[in-house]
């Protein structure tokens, strides 16, 4: 484990108010999710898992068939399709676009795969203004910071954080009502709306039979980014291919309930092509910007691949007991919670946090609630054997095999740890002699405690009966 | 360029070649409930009311014009062009604006008018949902700037949910360039989980089943 990742960790267990916040907030979610999906609820919850899970095994196995499918449909309704590879060609894309449409204000809806690739910051770099619109991404592109939740991006912050954030960038009075700071949020992006040249959405499915855009969200925003604007450019992983615009049936059954325990969404868009011949509004230009950075690599692992069937609803952070303390700037990427610990490591690598795997306690929970049947436990276990020990870890569990192969070795071994240990409180060691307690050894023990070696060992005592 | 180039990638990871066909996916999965229409009428409407919407009935499209005149209480309003609301008398009604064509004109009219009227091309009876294909008759705006909205539905559009309309309309992009579900207003908890109501969308909505 990395020692940011580490102080990171101890900061958000420092904080009683953050601990609170987070607890109350995934406990909130956690609840509704296992009202609406009971027997009564939903009494075929199980055959539509297992049925979501089916269609998106057979969709990424044959992605390539898909994805030209969606392609070809998206074109034949008007719009346009391009593949990127990376976050630089997305921003090329659309600064190209603007550059030719003389574009300058873009609104965004939510969308985690734009955070992926920092697409606010790369687009305002070459001085375009791109403005979040979700109500908690807009508090959080206000207060320079990344989602806490996939789903429930602001949900480290209380209406205090949210009066100060507004008192310091919008230089209004301190506003303390969450209904007042919601209507301080919609006239003030009401006017984005109006005024913007582009909106840019993310997508929570990609219909290949029909070549639609399918956007799920509960505040609006999404339906203004996509139909106020004169352009809407769709930036959407590779990933979020389903066959058939039949199979929303499953996916909407279950995305909003597993999210935030709605049996739908406020608003479900599933948007396919421009405006057509004498619609008053919508959008004239429509574009999907299908992403890959670094899909394609995952998907060689037939047993791994199963990590892209997500659908982003959230549910495993706020089941996860590990998240729920932890909570999600903790996290070294920006996926947060038992997901992003799965996709983290294949994304950016084993070593980019190798701590990260072994931030569970393989408990189960997330696979149990997730809809598509991700088996994240396996995964993290599987992801676990790629990372590289360190020098000095490997070096100590090589002098541990030896000195359990050498019983005299051992019995000297023991009754200087003995000699050496603090009484410690509590039954515990609690903490180190402080010339131990540094560097490596530090990150080390910060997780791990022993009871104090007795003063008599089991053999001492035996020879003495 | 990057086309092919992911494309690549990805056959390769799958072991798949270009032009490769997929087997057929999975049956979809629909099952439809038998519900009489009765049921479905008072299901739609306890739903709408469940979600902090008003769920009303007119017993003929001659009764519609008081109960919205009743409902608007005063209020500014802009109508769709849909045949359905001509048909029922709202477009004739005092403060209702409509036969707009102009974008922007239609813009700074939703954006200034207090209610938003339209028909609906359905409405699903379990989850409390209206479903607005967009058209030449039926704007996006008028359902998304005001902050209330209004629509009427007749009877027979009432769906039983999901499964019965994704059987009617197998695919809606065949249909229309953007087809939207509403399930009650719109509403954020991205703040402590309080639940606040119109946060970009309308705050109030109103659904009228008709016959």
């Amino acid at each position: 484990m990395s020692l940011e990742f580490d102080e990171k960790i101890h900061k958000t267990l420092g904080d009683a108010r953050l601990q609170q916040a987070i607890y109350t907030s995934t406990g909130r979610l956690k609840e509704a999710r296992i009202n609406i999906i009971g027997a009564n609820a939903l009494p075929d919850y199980q055959e539509l898992r297992s049925q979501a899970n089916a269609l998106k095994k057979h969709t990424i196995d044959h992605l390539d068939y898909y994805l030209e499918q969606f392609q070809r449909n998206v074109e034949e309704h008007g719009g346009n399709v391009s593949f990127c590879q990376d976050g630089t060609e997305v921003a090329d894309f659309v600064l190209s676009l603007a550059r030719q449409r003389g574009a300058r204000l873009i609104v965004k809806s939510k969308s985690m795969t734009t955070e992926e690739i920092d697409l606010n910051e790369r687009l305002e770099h070459h001085g375009l203004e791109s403005v979040e619109t979700d109500f908690g991404e807009y508090i959080l592109q206000l207060a320079h910071e990344r989602p806490y939740h996939i789903v429930a991006p602001a949900l480290h912050k209380t209406r205090y954080d949210v009066a100060e954030i507004f008192h310091q960038r919008l230089h209004i009075p301190h506003e303390m009502g969450i209904e007042k700071q919601a209507a301080i949020a919609r006239s003030t992006l009401r006017q984005k709306f109006l005024a913007a040249d582009i909106g840019i959405s993310g997508a929570n499915f990609l219909v290949a039979d029909s070549g639609a855009v399918v956007i799920v969200e509960n505040e609006g925003n999404a339906r203004l980014t996509t139909s106020a604007p004169k352009i809407h450019i769709a930036v959407v992983g590779i990933e979020k291919l389903i066959p058939r615009a039949q199979d929303l049936a499953t996916f909407l059954k279950l995305l909003a309930r597993s999210a935030t325990g709605q049996a739908l969404s406020v608003y479900t868009s599933i948007l396919s092509g421009p405006r057509r011949g004498g619609e008053i509004d919508g959008p004239d230009e429509f574009y999907v910007l299908l992403l890959d950075n670094g899909r394609s690599k995952l998907l060689a692992n037939p047993d791994r691949r199963q990590s892209l069937y997500c659908i982003r609803c959230g549910a495993c952070l706020n089941t996860c007991p590990v998240y729920r303390k932890i909570g999600g700037h903790s996290f070294p990427w920006v996926y947060s919670g038992p997901i992003g610990a799965i996709l983290t490591p294949q994304f950016m690598g084993a070593s980019h946090e190798p701590g990260l795997p072994f931030a569970s306690s393989l408990c189960g929970a997330c696979a149990e609630v997730c809809p598509v049947k991700i088996e994240i436990p396996k995964l993290l276990l599987e992801l676990r054997t790629e990372v590289r020990k360190s020098r000095l870890e490997r070096l100590a569990f090589r002098a541990f095999a030896w000195l359990m192969r050498h019983p005299g070795a051992y019995e000297m071994a023991g009754r200087m740890a003995a000699s050496l240990t603090p009484s410690g409180n509590r039954g515990w060691i609690g903490s180190v002699p402080a010339w131990l307690n540094v560097g490596p050894i530090r990150a080390w023990l910060s997780q791990r405690d022993l009871p104090p070696p007795p003063s008599q060992s089991f053999r001492q005592l035996w020879r003495r009966r | 360029m990057s086309r092919e180039a992911i494309l690549q990638r990805v056959r390769t990871a799958l072991g798949r070649s270009a032009g490769q066909a997929a087997p057929d996916p999975p049956p979809a999965r629909l099952s439809i409930s038998e519900m009489s229409a009765e049921s479905r009428i008072a299901s739609l409407l306890a739903r709408v009311e469940a979600l902090a919407g008003r769920g009303l009935r007119a017993a003929t499209a001659a009764d519609v014009a008081p109960i919205v005149s009743q409902v608007l209480a005063n209020r500014s309003a802009v109508a769709s062009e849909a045949p359905y609301l001509a048909e029922c008398s709202i477009t004739q009604l005092p403060g209702v604006r409509s036969g707009i064509t102009g974008r922007d004109e239609l813009r700074q009219l939703c954006a200034t008018a207090d209610v938003g009227i339209t028909s609906a091309d359905y409405a699903l009876a379990d989850t409390g949902t209206l479903v607005m294909l967009s058209s030449p008759q039926e704007a996006r705006m008028i359902s998304l700037l005001p902050p209330a909205h209004l629509a009427v539905v007749p009877s027979d559009r009432v769906l039983s949910g999901l499964d019965e309309l994704f059987s009617i309309l197998p695919d809606p992009a065949a249909a229309t360039s953007s087809m939207v579900l509403i399930t009650g207003p719109s509403r954020t908890a991205d703040i402590e989980q309080i639940l606040v109501r119109g946060v970009h969308g309308p705050g109030e909505i109103t659904v009228i089943v008709v016959g």
